[in-house]
């Protein structure tokens, strides 16, 4: 994909932030593309707490992450927002004085007059199981996602984790791999239990091991793999031969390739002006839990605020020396038309 | 008030001053114990605020909920003793509490 996408923004991160940043800067005729490492909207409210209730978004009294996602998508509908869902942004470069290319890991790359950083906590990422010299095997025979099924064909896989993940990748992976064995510290599990009913036949078919137990080391050479140590959990400690592992943990949040686009950054957070949320590079913006001020409350409330007034500052870069004449949605038919509602 | 120690792996300790109905994941962050990351601010949705249980008082502190032993799957080294601390309630009875910390939480 070399193909160039044109737009005025890019907006990293699909959380609220980043989608209520959509609609405001949709208000004033700035298009956007978003781009998010998950495979859907809603940021740490679909990842961390879809089903748990929130209590301070104002006039909604308790919501769900879930809830509070579907309503930002049906409220900033009218603008169609773009969205490049699996892609971190990996580079943000400025090009001459005015516009932006920002690169992402999936190949997408995008010209654009502003940046928006809505990255929350930062990107979702595998956790990476703490054991010791685990570094050395990775990307070679120790996978945190599956790129390619291919790559494990034939393979002697070792699966850990009891989550969706593990589960699926078990049923997945079983008929191509060589051997197939799911380690989990408990006889249940967290995932579908649509998913744990196939993953018993398979075993009880004598198709793949379901073994209980935790990883404590690894054994290999030259970074490939051939055993992966347990302990069970009667507490005695047993070899799984495997040559290529999957840990499936769930993911955790790392600030990931912020770091590297020439931004000021302060404890891991990104520094901006409480007139216009931009951050030490006139026309990137960061906004939401990502950005910090005195005073800062990491409330996806602020983070709405936020993308109002980054918004003013928007609208001044694209259209240089034109006024902004300040108008509400309730009384304004030229917002409402935008709006599709009058 | 409840005194609680955090035991960190290189054997350091700090004891903090929990007040009653806080978490114990609270009472860590708040006094900036390293080691508690808390990423999901206590939703009980990330697994990492992952302690252990000092054995005198694993019966004080309860016994883990449901949700905390489908979230402990996403925790590394999991023992008997494992416990999420957003999930466990400072109350007079925790006076003296002593849980160490992982060496990392992921």
């Amino acid at each position: 994909m070399s193909d160039v996408i044109t737009t005025d923004a890019v907006i990293i991160g699909a959380g609220p932030c980043g989608l209520f940043a959509v609609f405001e800067l949709g208000l004033l005729d700035i298009r956007c593309h978003v781009v998010d490492i998950l495979d859907r909207p809603g940021g740490q409210c679909a990842e961390l707490y879809p089903e748990k209730p929130i209590y301070d978004i104002p006039a909604l009294p308790v919501v769900t992450g879930a809830e509070l996602t579907s309503r930002l998508l049906e409220q900033i509908k009218p603008f169609h927002p773009e969205f490049h869902y699996n892609h971190m942004v990996t580079a943000v470069k400025k090009l001459g004085d005015a516009d932006f290319e920002v690169e992402t890991d999936g190949g997408l790359k995008f010209r654009s007059k502003v940046v928006v950083i809505a990255a929350g906590g930062g990107s979702f990422q595998p956790k990476k199981p703490p054991i010791p010299g685990i570094e050395a095997y990775e990307n070679g025979s120790v996978f945190y996602s599956v790129k390619k099924m291919d790559a494990l064909r034939g393979k002697d896989v070792l699966i850990v984790g009891g989550g969706d993940s593990a589960l699926d990748w078990t049923i997945n992976l079983q008929p191509i791999a060589r051997s197939l064995t799911l380690l989990h510290r408990r006889d249940d599990f967290r995932a579908a239990p649509d998913s744990v009913k196939k993953m018993r036949e398979l075993a009880e078919a004598g198709k793949m091991s379901f073994k209980l137990g935790q990883v404590t080391g690894l054994k290999g050479d030259n970074g490939v793999l051939s055993a992966a140590t347990v302990k069970g959990n009667d507490g005695a400690s047993f070899d799984v031969a495997c040559n290529a592992m999957l840990p499936f943990f769930g993911l955790t949040m790392k600030l990931g390739p912020v770091a590297e686009w020439g931004l000021n950054l302060h404890e891991n957070l990104i520094p901006v002006d409480t007139e216009k949320f931009e951050t030490s590079v006139e026309g990137i913006f960061a906004i939401g839990d990502i950005n910090t001020y005195p005073g800062k409350l990491k409330l996806i409330l602020s983070g709405f605020h936020e993308a109002a007034l980054m918004a003013q500052k928007v609208f001044k870069l694209k259209n240089p020396g034109e006024r902004l004449m300040f108008q509400y949605t309730t009384s304004s038919s030229n917002l409402q038309k935008k709006l599709g509602v009058s | 008030m409840a005194k609680i120690t955090f035991i960190q792996h290189n054997g350091t300790e700090q004891t903090v001053d929990g007040l009653p109905g806080m978490s114990v994941m609270e009472t860590a962050v708040k006094n900036q114990v390293p080691g508690i990351d808390a990423d999901c601010g206590g939703a009980c949705a990330c697994a990492t605020c992952h302690v252990y249980i000092e054995p005198d008082w694993v019966e004080k502190a309860g016994a883990r909920n449901p949700m905390e032993e489908d979230m402990l799957d996403f925790a590394f080294d999991v023992r008997d003793n494992s416990r999420l601390s957003c999930q466990i309630k400072v109350s007079d009875a925790l006076d003296g509490l002593r849980v160490k910390v992982p060496e990392k939480q992921f």
